[in-house]
């Protein structure tokens, strides 16, 4: 299992090749890679993400453990990064590896409902017209947390 | 011990962490000591709908008692993803 937090990016096709060659007996590997998109009303210059460095990572590795109790996961990472991205630039990953592709969707999923509402992280829209707003957290995600 | 605030949190009140001097038994009790400091702590913790909290880097709730605890974090709900 490998957590990591990070300013800098990632290459998406590094990061899956070494996952992969690391597991062995998994029949399944998920990907699933956050990309920071437009403003609803377009017009974003950047994202600024904003931590809580004391706590992201344990947060994260409890996060990832608990994925590992629930599925049969022959291996698990998570990837999120911080401080200024712009439109388009990978924001995070998750990858799971599983005997099965069944473990290794859901341990995905479960992954990402809990990285959006338990991992201590804040999202800041900075638009090119010099507004910015923070985003708000959506009922959806904190319902999502309810199905596991 | 250790106050910190995040994200509008952090802005409202204007800095990022402080060192606070308080007998406040629970989360609850420190947050009305704070809100009664200045208005701007008053506006950040208005709503506590809106907030979360931590203690020594694990979330909590506002109930929770401060025996021991070294770190408080307020902050608004998590958008990680």
């Amino acid at each position: 299992m490998q957590v990591r937090v990070q300013e800098e990016g990632f290459d998406l096709g590094a990061e899956s090749d070494g996952f992969a060659a690391g597991v062995s007996g998994a029949g399944a590997i998920v990907t699933f890679t956050g990309v920071v998109r437009d403003a609803d009303g377009g017009g974003l210059e950047a994202m600024e993400i904003e931590h809580y460095p004391a706590m992201t990572q344990t947060a994260l590795e409890a996060i990832a453990t608990e994925a590992k109790t629930r599925w049969e996961l022959a291996d698990a990472l998570v990837i999120h990064r911080y401080g200024r991205l712009l439109p388009g630039e990978r924001i995070m990953m998750v990858a799971t590896a599983a005997r099965h592709r069944k473990h290794a969707f859901e341990a995905a999923e479960y992954l990402m409902d809990y990285l959006k509402s338990r991992a201590p992280f804040w999202k800041k829209e900075i638009l090119c017209d010099g507004q910015s707003d923070w985003v708000s957290a959506k009922a959806d995600d904190e319902a999502a947390l309810e199905r596991w | 011990m250790d106050v910190v605030y995040f994200a509008w949190v952090r802005e409202r009140i204007g800095l990022p962490r402080e060192q606070v001097e308080t007998s406040a038994a629970t989360v609850a009790d420190l947050v009305v000591e704070l809100s009664a400091r200045e208005e701007r702590y008053a506006a950040a913790f208005a709503d506590l709908s809106a907030l979360r909290v931590a203690l020594d880097q694990e979330l909590s709730d506002f109930d929770a008692a401060l025996e021991g605890v070294r770190e408080v974090a307020f902050f608004p709900p998590m958008t990680g993803g």
